[in-house]
C-alpha cells in the first residue's frame, strides 16, 4: 500500500524535532529512513504507525487519511529495535497476539501463526521462551508477530542493531527476502548505509529533521546531493579537499599543488572556496591527476587494503586497492585522480 | 563451595552470636508444652493445659480465640488487598502517564513513605472518633492502608518502570488498546512484584501492634496482638506460659509464609529485576 506524509510536523515540547516534511512510498516498496542518532527517524516512523501524534500535517495509506487513525486501527506491523518480544509468553503466543486481539478463531490463528512460523523459518521454536532464543531467533519471532496479521505497511526501527556482524548479514538478506515475497510496503529505520544500501529500494536521508536526498541507493551513491550525504554514504567514507577556484583548476589551500576540475561542474568565480569529495576507488596509481603524498596508515582488509595517504598540507585522502602490490607506512606516493569522478561541493555544503 | 576459604571459622562464630536467638526461640515453644518452676531452666512435665485456650470457651473478660484470629485475618488480609490493588494502578500511573503534578505525588509518596507515623496518631485517633469509625476494624484497616500505600505504590513504580516502553508499543502497534496492554503484557511483567508486595503488606498488618492497640482497643476489634497484650495486662499472676502458646500461634502464619515464599519476599529487594 501507498504512504504517503505530507508536511509533516512533529515537536516535543518546544523543539520541532521534524518540520514539513514530505515523502512519499510507492506500493511494495522498501524505503530506507538512513541517518545520524537523533535526526528525527524513529519519530517518523513512529508517526506513521501512530504511537507518536502527529503535530501537523497528513498521512495518508492508499487514498485514505489515516492521520486521526488510532494505532490499533491502522494495520501496521513493526518491528522493534530490541525486539520487544512479550518475555511472559511463548513463541506461538507472541506471534499469535495480534490475531487474539483481533479476535480470529482458534484454527485461523492456528493456521496463520504456522504459515508465518514457516516463512521465517522458526516452526521448531513455537513452544520456547523469547529469553531461550539468539538475538537473530527473536528478530526472526518479531519480524513473523509484525507480518502475521498481513499489514499493509512493515517498519523496521533499527532492526539489525542488536545483532552480531554475521547474524547481521544473514538476516539483511532475510529481511529483504520475506519483505519481497510477502510485496509489503517497508520502511526500514537504519543509521548504517550499508543496510540501507543493500536491503532498500529507495533511500530517503536525513539530517536534522529534514530530508536532504530520496533517490535510489547506486544514485545516491554516485549523485549525492550535498557534501552531508557524499560523507553518510561509503564505506570507507568519501575524503574532501580544500581550495580554491583558479580558472579550471583547484588551487589546494596551504599547498603548491593543484588539481584539473572537471567540466562537469558548474565552476563558481575565480578564487572561491570549493571542496572535492573524492571516493577512495577513486584515487588509484593510473588515474591522471596525479597528487604527492605520504602513506600514513594502512588497514588490511583481506581482498582490499585501504591507505591513507597525507598530503604535504596535511589533508588526507584514501586509496582503497586490490592487495597484490604492497606498500609500506612512510612510503612516498604519486597517485591519480580521475577529475570527471569527483564531487565538487561550495561553503555551504552543496552540490555543484 | 570455594576451597581457598575456610568455612568453619565464620559457621562457628555466626553459631555463637545467633545462639541466645536460637535459646529464646527454642524455649518459647518448649514452655508452650511444659511446666516449668520460676528460676530453673529445666522443665519439670509434658503438658498441653497451655494449648487449652484454642478449645475451651473464653474465661470471662477474654474474647475468643477464634474470632481474634478472624479479625486478625480479616486486617491483614483486606489491608494487603486494598494496599496491592491501589499500589497496582498508581504505580502504573506514576510510571508511565503523563499526568499534572506528577513530579509533586512522586515527591509526597516518597516524603509519607519515610515519615514516621506514629506522630500522627493522635489526630488519626480524632479523624476516627469524629467519623465513627474508632474501635471498629474497618478504621484500622483504612488506616493501616494509607500508612501502608506510600511504600506500595513506590515500590510498583520502580517494578514498572523495568518493562520497557516498547512492550507497551507493541501491543499498541499489534492492535491492543492500552487497557489490555496493561493487563495482558505489562502486568505479567511485574507479577513478582505484586506477589511480594501483597505478602510483605499482609504480614505487616498482621504484626500490627500500635494502631489496634490505640484505635481499637478491645471487644470485637480485637486482633492477636492486643489480645496477647490483654492477657499479661494487670494480672496479679500473668500466665505466662499462656502467653507464649498464643506468641507461638500467633507467629506460626508468619512463619509459614516466610518458608513458602521467602523466595517471592526477595524480589521486593531486586526492584523487579529477575535473579
Ligand atoms: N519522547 C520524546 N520527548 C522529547 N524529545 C524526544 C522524544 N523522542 C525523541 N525526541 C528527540 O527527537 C529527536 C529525534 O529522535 P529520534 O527520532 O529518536 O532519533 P533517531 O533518528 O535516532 O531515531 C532527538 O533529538 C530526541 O532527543
Ligand atoms: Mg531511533
Amino acid at each position: 500500500m501507498r504512504i504517503a506524509l505530507e508536511n509533516f510536523t512533529k515537536t516535543f515540547g518546544d523543539t520541532a524535532v521534524i518540520e514539513n516534511m514530505n515523502l512519499e512510498i510507492a506500493s511494495g516498496e522498501m524505503l530506507a529512513l538512513l541517518g545520524p542518532s537523533g535526526c528525527g527517524k524513529s519519530t517518523t516512523l513512529f508517526a506513521v504507525c501512530g504511537i507518536h501524534r502527529m503535530d501537523g500535517g497528513r498521512l495518508l495509506f492508499g487514498d485514505k487519511d489515516v492521520t486521526s487513525v488510532p494505532s490499533q486501527n491502522r494495520n501496521v506491523g513493526v518491528v522493534f529495535q530490541n525486539y520487544a518480544l512479550y518475555p511472559h509468553m511463548n513463541i506461538y503466543e507472541n506471534i499469535a497476539f495480534p490475531l487474539k486481539i483481533r479476535k480470529d478463531n482458534k484454527k485461523t490463528i492456528d493456521e496463520k501463526v504456522q504459515e508465518i512460523a514457516e516463512l521465517v523459518h522458526i516452526p521448531e521454536l513455537l513452544d520456547r521462551k523469547p529469553i531461550q532464543l539468539s538475538g537473530g531467533q527473536q528478530q526472526r519471532v518479531a519480524l513473523a508477530r509484525a507480518l502475521v496479521r498481513e499489514p499493509d505497511v512493515l517498519l523496521l526501527d533499527e532492526p539489525l542493531a542488536n545483532l552480531d556482524a554475521k547474524l547481521r548479514l544473514e538476516m539483511r538478506s532475510e529481511i529483504r527476502r520475506i519483505q519481497q515475497k510477502t510485496g509489503i510496503t517497508a520502511i526500514l529505520v537504519t543509521h548504517d548505509q550499508v543496510e540501507a544500501m543493500s536491503m532498500c529500494d529507495r533511500i530517503a536521508i536525513m539530517d536534522k529533521g529534514q530530508i536532504v536526498q530520496l533517490s535510489t541507493p547506486k544514485d545516491m551513491y554516485e549523485n549525492p546531493a550535498s557534501e552531508f550525504v557524499a560523507g553518510f554514504m561509503g564505506n570507507p567514507p568519501i575524503s574532501f579537499l580544500d581550495g580554491t577556484v583558479d580558472e579550471n583548476d583547484l588551487r589546494l589551500a596551504n599547498s603548491s599543488q593543484s588539481l584539473p576540475l572537471s567540466s562537469n561542474i558548474s565552476l563558481p568565480n575565480d578564487g572561491e572556496t570549493l571542496r572535492l569529495g573524492i571516493r577512495p576507488e577513486h584515487f588509484q596509481p593510473n588515474y591522471p591527476a596525479k597528487l604527492s603524498g605520504k602513506i600514513s596508515f594502512i588497514e588490511t582488509q583481506g581482498r582490499e587494503v585501504l591507505y591513507d595517504v597525507t598530503l604535504e598540507n596535511g589533508d588526507v585522502l584514501r586509496s582503497i586497492q586490490s592487495s597484490g602490490m604492497p606498500h609500506a607506512i612512510g612510503e612516498l606516493v604519486t597517485w591519480g585522480i580521475d577529475p570527471d569522478k569527483t564531487l565538487a561541493f561550495a561553503a555551504n555544503g552543496s552540490r555543484l | 563451595m570455594t576451597s581457598n576459604f575456610k568455612t568453619w571459622p565464620v559457621t562457628l562464630l555466626l553459631a555463637v552470636l545467633s545462639l541466645p536467638i536460637v535459646i529464646m526461640f527454642a524455649y518459647l515453644i518448649v514452655d508452650t508444652v511444659t511446666d516449668t518452676t520460676a528460676g530453673s531452666l529445666i522443665p519439670d512435665r509434658f503438658t498441653l493445659e497451655h494449648w487449652r485456650f484454642l478449645f475451651e470457651p473464653p474465661q470471662t473478660g477474654r474474647a475468643d480465640i477464634w474470632a481474634v484470629t478472624l479479625n486478625t485475618f480479616l486486617f491483614a488480609g483486606s489491608t494487603s488487598l486494598i494496599v496491592v490493588s491501589v499500589s497496582v494502578t498508581s504505580g502504573y500511573a506514576l510510571s508511565r502517564l503523563n499526568m499534572p503534578f506528577r513530579k509533586f505525588f512522586l515527591g509526597g509518596v516518597l516524603t509519607l513513605h519515610a515519615f514516621p507515623t506514629v506522630t500522627l496518631i493522635i489526630a488519626i485517633f480524632l479523624m476516627l472518633q469524629m467519623t465513627g469509625l474508632y474501635n471498629t476494624l474497618i478504621g484500622v484497616i483504612l488506616v493501616k492502608t494509607a500508612l501502608e500505600l506510600p511504600f506500595g505504590i513506590w515500590i510498583m513504580k520502580g517494578f514498572y518502570d523495568t518493562v520497557p516502553w516498547e512492550i507497551e508499543m507493541a501491543g499498541i502497534a499489534d492492535g491492543a488498546d492500552r487497557f489490555t496492554v496493561w493487563r495482558k503484557l505489562v502486568l505479567p511483567q511485574v507479577h513478582p512484584g505484586l506477589a511480594a508486595l501483597g505478602l510483605f503488606s499482609f504480614l505487616s498488618a498482621w504484626s500490627e501492634f500500635i494502631l489496634p492497640q490505640v484505635l481499637a482497643p478491645d471487644g470485637a476489634s480485637q486482633v492477636l496482638s492486643t489480645y496477647m497484650q490483654n492477657l499479661i495486662k494487670d494480672d496479679r499472676a500473668p500466665d505466662f506460659n499462656l502467653f507464649k502458646s498464643v506468641g507461638l500461634f500467633y507467629a506460626l502464619p508468619v512463619m509459614t509464609i516466610y518458608l513458602i515464599f521467602n523466595q517471592k519476599l526477595m524480589n521486593i529487594y531486586g526492584g523487579g529485576t529477575k535473579g
